[in-house]
C-alpha cells in the first residue's frame, strides 16, 4: 500500500462521510475492486456508527423489482427518508461484461440528492448477489442513507444470499409464473419477511395470493410469537400498494427493534459477513505469490495421487494462518 | 485485498425526445461481448439525469446516441454539467446520426470521441478501449 493511496482514500472517507455522492460512487468502484487500503477504508466507514435499515428485493427476472424499488424510494422520499439503492445485474460467464439495465426502471428518482443508484455485476457470484455488495451497503450507510435497498439478480429457487445481508427480506411473485407446488418447494420461499404479489391488476393474482396464504398456514418453523409474515398486492408501475408496501416494511422494522430479534438478525448478518471476509482472505492467500507457489505444487501432487485432497487442504490452511 | 481486474465501465445514453434505441441496444450487446459492464439509462432522459447517473455510476465512458439532429445543443450542455464536479474525468462518446461537418465542432466544444450509424463493432469497441483504459486505472486503482 502506497501512502499516496492512502491519503487519497483517507481524503475519499472524509467526503464520503459527508455523503459527497461523487465520493460515494469512487469509494463504491474501489470496494468493487479491491483496491489497495480499501479494507482500511471501509473500517472507517463501518466505525462511523451509522445505520441503515437494509431491504433486500428478490424475486424471479420479470416479476418488476426494478420498478417496485423504484416506486419504493420515491414512497420513501416521501417520507423524508433518504435512500440508497444496489441494483445486482448478471454477469455473461462468456465475456465477463454484463448489460446493467435496473436504471431504465428508476428514472423517476433523478434530481434528488436523497437518493444514490448503483448498479453491479455478480462477476460469477451465485448466490444472487455480488461479493462486494454488503461492502457497498457499509458505504452507504456511512453516507447517512436512512433506507438501503439491495436488488438482486432475477432469482431462481436458491438464491438465497440476501437473507443474510438484509434486516427485511421481500420476495416479489407475479401471476402465471408456476402452481402451487412452487410454494412448497424449500429455499427462496422461506426467507421471506414480506410477501409481495406485483403487478396485481393481472388474472391470477388473487391464486397467487391464495396459494401463498395456504403456504404460510403451514408453516411450521416459524413459533407462534413470531413476525406474522404479511402478502402485500402491488401494481409498481402505478403505485398501487406501494404504501402500503412500504407500512409493512415500516413495521418489520418496528418489530424486529421492539423484540430480541433484531439483534438475532444483526448477529446472522455479522456471522455470514465475517465468514465471507474469512474466506476472501484465505483464497487471496493461495493467490499470493508466496503461499500460491505451495498451492500450485500441491495441485500438482494431488493429480498425481501422492497426497489426498484432504491432507493438502490442511497443510494449505496450516501454512495460510501461521 | 486483493485487487480484481474490472471491466470497464460505459453508461449508454438516450437524451431528449428520440425515442429508438435499437441501436444503442446492440452496441450495449457488443461491449458486455468485449467483457464490459454496459449500463443502459433508457429513453427520454435529460442532460442533468445522464450526467447524475454518469456520476453514480463511477463510469468511464458515457456515450450518447442521438437520432434527433439535437447533438450541437445536447453536447455542449452535457460537457458543462460534466465539467461541474471535479476528477470525474468521464470519457464523453457521442453516437448515432452525426453529419460529418459537425464532428470537429463537437470534438472542439470537449467531446472525446464521435462514433456514427456507419461505425463498425471493432471501431467501437476499440475506441472505447483506448480511451477508457487510462481512467479506468485511475478511478479503479
Amino acid at each position: 500500500m502506497t501512502i499516496a493511496g492512502t491519503t487519497t482514500g483517507d481524503r475519499l472517507v472524509d467526503r464520503v462521510l459527508r455523503g459527497d455522492h461523487a465520493a460515494v460512487a469512487r469509494m463504491l468502484s474501489r470496494v468493487e475492486s479491491g483496491t489497495d487500503g480499501v479494507h482500511l477504508q471501509l473500517a472507517r466507514l463501518y466505525d462511523s456508527g451509522r445505520r441503515a435499515h437494509v431491504v433486500g428485493v428478490t424475486g424471479a427476472s420479470g416479476s418488476g423489482k426494478s420498478s417496485l424499488v423504484a416506486a419504493l424510494a420515491q414512497t420513501y422520499r416521501r417520507r423524508d427518508r433518504t435512500v440508497g439503492v444496489l441494483a445486482v445485474d448478471p454477469s455473461s460467464p462468456f465475456s465477463g461484461g454484463s448489460v446493467l439495465g435496473d436504471r431504465i426502471r428508476m428514472g423517476d428518482l433523478a434530481g434528488d440528492g436523497g437518493v444514490f443508484i448503483r448498479s453491479m455485476a455478480t462477476r460469477g457470484a451465485l448466490g444472487g448477489l455480488a461479493r462486494t455488495t454488503v461492502d457497498a451497503v457499509t458505504v452507504l450507510e456511512a453516507a447517512g442513507k436512512d433506507v438501503v435497498i439491495v436488488e438482486t439478480v432475477g432469482v431462481g429457487q436458491d438464491e438465497v444470499d440476501i437473507a443474510g445481508a438484509s434486516h427485511t427480506t421481500v420476495l416479489v411473485s407475479v401471476p402465471g409464473l408456476g402452481d402451487a407446488v412452487q410454494a412448497i418447494k424449500a429455499g427462496i420461499m422461506e426467507i421471506a419477511d414480506i410477501h409481495v404479489v406485483n403487478k396485481a391488476d393481472r388474472e391470477g393474482a388473487d391464486a397467487v395470493v391464495a396459494e401463498l396464504r395456504e403456504m404460510l398456514r403451514h408453516a411450521r418453523y416459524r413459533r407462534p410469537a413470531d413476525w406474522r409474515i404479511p402478502i402485500q398486492t402491488t401494481v409498481a408501475i402505478t403505485g398501487d400498494g406501494v404504501d402500503e408496501f412500504a407500512d409493512a416494511i415500516e413495521a418489520h422494522r418496528e418489530w424486529l427493534s421492539e423484540s430480541d430479534a433484531l439483534a438475532r438478525r444483526e448477529r446472522d448478518m455479522a456471522a455470514s459477513r465475517l465468514r465471507n471476509i474469512v474466506t476472501g482472505l484465505v483464497l487471496e492467500k493461495l493467490d499470493d505469490p508466496a503461499t500460491g507457489d505451495p498451492f500450485e505444487k500441491l495441485v500438482d501432487r494431488v493429480a498425481r495421487r501422492q497426497i489426498d485432497p484432504f491432507t493438502a487442504a490442511n497443510q494449505l490452511l496450516e501454512r495460510t494462518l501461521s | 485485498m486483493a485487487k480484481t481486474a474490472t471491466p470497464l465501465r460505459v453508461m449508454l445514453a438516450k437524451v431528449g425526445l428520440d425515442g429508438h434505441d435499437r441501436g444503442v441496444k446492440i452496441v450495449a450487446r457488443w461491449l458486455r461481448d468485449a467483457g464490459m459492464d454496459v449500463i443502459y439509462t433508457g429513453l427520454h432522459r435529460t442532460p442533468e439525469q445522464v450526467v447524475e447517473a454518469a456520476v453514480q455510476e463511477d463510469v468511464d465512458v458515457l456515450g450518447v446516441s442521438l437520432l434527433s439532429g439535437a447533438h450541437m445543443s445536447i453536447f455542449p450542455r452535457l460537457v458543462d454539467l460534466l465539467a461541474a464536479y471535479e476528477d470525474l474525468d468521464v470519457v464523453l462518446l457521442a453516437g448515432g446520426v452525426i453529419p460529418d461537418e459537425d464532428v470537429d465542432a463537437l470534438k472542439g466544444m470537449g467531446v472525446d470521441g464521435v462514433l456514427g450509424q456507419d461505425s463498425t463493432p471493432e471501431e467501437i469497441v476499440g475506441t472505447v478501449r483506448q480511451l477508457a483504459g487510462e481512467r479506468h486505472a485511475r478511478a479503479y486503482g
